[in-house]
């Protein structure tokens, strides 16, 4: 069978039901006698593992068949969570996810897998010998299933058992928005009688018919089929939301034993049946993709990313046409084209405006990974940490959140690695054992904010002084001046590590540089805040797109440059006599700071002939606290542009981070101020 | 006979620089422009005169002239851009003149004899001897590193 064209969908719903799963056991392990949550967990590690045995994946399938038992056991309350199950449920998961990974790779799927197998078998051993003593401990009435029977049912019930037939409880949910329930009570019931036979329902059979129920209804069926193909078949009925099978093991005889293993075929005539089962997976394997959604949630449509990439790329080139049309209309200075192209301008901003929502992503996406992280470092590092994560909802462009997961983990690492102290460290500063990590998001102006705070240690100003001065990293001079947040920031200078044990967790100190330099490749910022003793902040600052950004164009001789306003500070016109020389550095006075005066001419050696201007046009760029003006001969404005490489060739060019081409067609290059300010 | 002859033959683009005819097979040519406005990158190698927009993509431009370390001359109305590409790498070439599309012969290209011209042998793939015309096959692979 040809399951490529399926690949896809199958990838992104494994990555959605992992995560689910990944979320779901967290909040077991918090609340671990709640077993909707692990009905939950059961009901997505189901569906993955029908979704990977049907694409082939059988190290997947198989993984996830080992982990479904464990969690049957539990959700039977044939064994209760502990420290020991969670731990390998979550080491199966990720190496669930890692298989998933490989396959949307690339890969095969294919992934050594026995350890792990070898620990849930292990566990659902266990789980069989306490079901083994299940029977004694539930008195007659309470059997497995949430239906009571008669006398005569249970006998019914113990009979077939006798004969090799399994008994099964079937839950079914309809849709909330079903229309016609009888119908699809009909329609079940027809499924269910060609396995085996129906003994009971609940609500009655008469009350059905007459749709006196509200979505759920619930059937007891004598079959030899796994229950699984029951399932399975009974998924393949339109509107049906949820299904829940359970096998009624506990009969009030105490001579009943446990129900074998129903075989997988048994009889002739129930093969065909199968059979045709099997025909059609992927189209189950589709319904059952759309039955889970929850049908109150917003309307959505999945789009493939690469049509909004492909979107955004068309308007991108609009976007230059109206920069043209804007320049033609204005030198032809005609009113009613002017209305026209002026009206198409709000239009086209709106339509931006639009383009560029739908690329954004929730940073949910990224920070949902991260309650497992704290979990195993918690468990890692022997400390106590809780992770609170606030704005999960923040949206920011797709092109950025690819890049942001890996620095915000090592970060994290970082904090509670070299932040959260010990337990005991904590209880004797009389702060709760406990630390806390927040992980925060939101918006503010055109940028995105994450920030993570930690109630730790802080950071040691003086040792890490110290330790830059031992490394040659700042000179004793530089020390004097520096401010506090200026001294934090150097232990993201390459080749920094306070700890004092070096940890496998968060490296050698040559994690932090990396986070920093990618941040900044992002066109953002970082910052460091600590106290001593009560924790530190590391707050990113992120731009909100990075492929249209607002510029102001500047013209240096005959060359048109653009300079970001993210950088900009302000602009200013400078009288010849107001620079002043300090040591070889042209400086101004700019609100009481000396500013180092850069003259584009020169940094990029346009051609020019000498002259003496009077006063001099300068823009005031920033890279964090630092300034610098940029001295160019005229301001042109102010202009969104979209932002293009230089290409595969010129791949590394000083101070300029990429090119746009303005309204008259030509290409302007834009400036990196962060390369120009040292 | 005059089948098997076709069949084995290579397309190129053969354009004029100073007062020789070079040839890039034609797979590797993307188009061929009029010169339009360049765009100055600094701080870059001197051959690479800038960038222009191509059709709203920003494409270098390396100059063969000063790549080949020939002469400099004023660009005029026969001066053309031939955009060329390989691995990736989209690049724009300014020549003296595009001259034609040709097919050439296999056997009629030979490896390049010891002496020709003051055009380093580095970026020679091979010479092509057609009737009265000699091409000179270039190497983009090496003309833009």
């Amino acid at each position: 069978m040809d399951t490529n064209q399926y690949l896809e969908i199958f990838i992104d719903e494994s990555k959605e039901h992992l995560q689910a799963m990944s979320e779901h056991l967290l909040e077991l392990e918090k609340d671990p006698e709640n077993i909707a949550t692990v009905n939950e967990i059961f009901r997505s590690a189901h569906t993955l593992k029908g979704m990977s045995a049907t694409m082939g994946y059988e190290d997947l399938a198989n993984l996830t068949h080992k982990l479904e038992n464990v969690l049957d056991a539990i959700r039977n309350q044939q064994l209760s969570v502990s420290v020991e199950i969670m731990d390998t449920v979550f080491s199966s998961v990720d190496d669930l996810e890692a298989m998933v990974e490989d396959i949307a790779a690339g890969g095969d799927g294919k992934r050594d897998v026995a350890a792990i197998v070898e620990k849930l078998l292990v566990i659902e051993q266990g789980e069989s010998a306490a079901s083994a003593e299940a029977p004694e401990a539930l008195s007659a009435s309470q059997s497995t299933g949430t239906l009571s029977y008669d006398e005569f049912e249970w006998t019914v019930i113990n009979q077939s058992k006798e004969q090799g037939f399994t008994c099964l409880e079937i839950s079914v949910s309809l849709r909330a928005d079903c229309v016609l329930k009888a119908a699809r009570v009909f329609m079940v019931f027809e499924v269910l009688e060609k396995c085996g036979e129906v003994i009971k329902s609940f609500p009655s059979s008469d009350q059905l018919e007459e749709e006196k129920f509200d979505e759920t209804f619930t059937v007891t069926l004598i079959t030899k089929e796994p229950a699984n193909d029951i399932e399975d078949k009974i998924k393949k009925v339109s509107e049906v939301e949820q299904i829940q099978v359970t096998e009624i093991t506990a009969v009030p005889q105490p001579e009943a034993e446990p129900v074998p293993e129903p075989p997988v075929s048994t009889s002739v005539q129930m093969e065909p049946v199968q059979e045709a089962s099997k025909k059609q997976p992927v189209e189950l394997e589709k319904r059952e993709s759309k039955s889970p959604k929850p049908a109150a949630s917003n309307k959505t449509i999945r789009v493939n990313i690469e049509r909004l990439d492909i979107l955004m790329n068309l308007f991108e080139e609009l976007v230059i046409d109206r920069g043209r049309l804007e320049s033609i209309s204005a030198e032809l200075n005609h009113n009613e084209l002017n209305e026209t192209v002026e009206h198409m301008s709000r239009i086209s901003g709106d339509l931006q405006n639009i383009i560029l929502n739908m690329r954004m992503v929730p940073v949910e996406t990224v920070f949902n990974r991260f309650p497992k992280l704290v979990r195993q470092l918690s468990r890692d590092l022997g400390k106590q940490i809780n992770l609170e994560i606030i704005g999960a909802e923040t949206e920011l462009d797709r092109t950025v959140i690819d890049e942001i997961g890996d620095p915000l983990v090592h970060l994290i690492r970082n904090a509670g690695d070299h932040g959260i102290e010990m337990p005991e460290a904590r209880l004797s500063k009389s702060k709760p054992a406990e630390g806390t990590i927040k992980l925060k998001a939101y918006h503010s102006g055109n940028h995105v904010f994450i920030e993570i705070e930690d109630d730790g240690a802080g950071i040691n100003k003086d040792r890490v002084l110290q330790k830059a001065l031992d490394k040659g990293i700042v000179t004793e001079e530089q020390a004097l001046g520096m401010t506090d947040r200026q001294i934090f920031e150097l232990i993201m200078a390459s080749g920094f590590s306070t700890a004092e044990v070096i940890s496998d967790l968060s490296g050698r100190g040559v994690g932090l540089d990396v986070v920093k330099t990618t941040i900044e490749s992002l066109g953002g910022s970082i910052t460091i805040d600590s106290a001593e003793g009560a924790g530190s902040i590391f707050s990113i600052q992120l731009p909100l797109t990075l492929s249209i950004i607002s510029v102001m164009l500047v013209e240096v001789e005959q060359e048109k440059y653009a300079i970001p306003l993210s950088s900009i500070i302000e602009t200013a016109i400078v009288k010849k006599e107001d620079i002043m020389k300090a040591h070889n550095q042209q400086v101004i006075d700019f609100r009481g700071k000396v500013v180092p005066l850069l003259f584009l001419k020169d940094i990029f050696s346009v051609p020019h002939k000498e002259q003496e201007d009077r006063f001099y046009s300068v823009v005031l760029v920033r890279k964090g606290e630092k300034m610098a003006g940029l001295v160019v001969d005229s301001f042109i404005g102010q202009q969104e542009v979209v932002l293009k490489s230089l290409g595969n060739y010129l791949s590394n060019v000083f101070a300029i981070s990429g090119a746009t081409i303005l309204g008259d067609g030509q290409v302007a290059l834009i400036v990196d101020c962060n390369a120009l300010i040292k | 006979m005059s089948e098997t002859i076709a069949s084995e033959t290579v397309k190129v683009i053969a354009f004029q620089l100073v007062d020789k005819e070079y040839a890039l097979p034609v797979h590797q040519v993307y188009s061929i422009e009029k010169l339009m406005h360049i765009t100055r990158v600094p701080g870059t190698v001197p051959f690479v005169k800038g960038v222009i927009n191509l059709r709203g993509v920003v494409t270098p431009i390396i100059d063969l002239r000063s790549r080949f370390g020939l002469s400099d001359e004023q660009y005029d109305d026969s001066t053309r851009i031939i955009i060329a590409s390989i691995d990736d790498i989209e690049v724009g070439l300014v020549v003296d003149g595009a001259n034609d599309v040709l097919d050439i012969p296999v056997d009629a290209i030979e490896p390049q004899p010891e002496v020709v011209g003051s055009l380093g042998d580095e970026y020679i793939t091979g010479v092509a001897k057609l009737e009265k015309r000699l091409l000179i096959m270039l190497s983009l692979q090496k003309i833009f590193k």
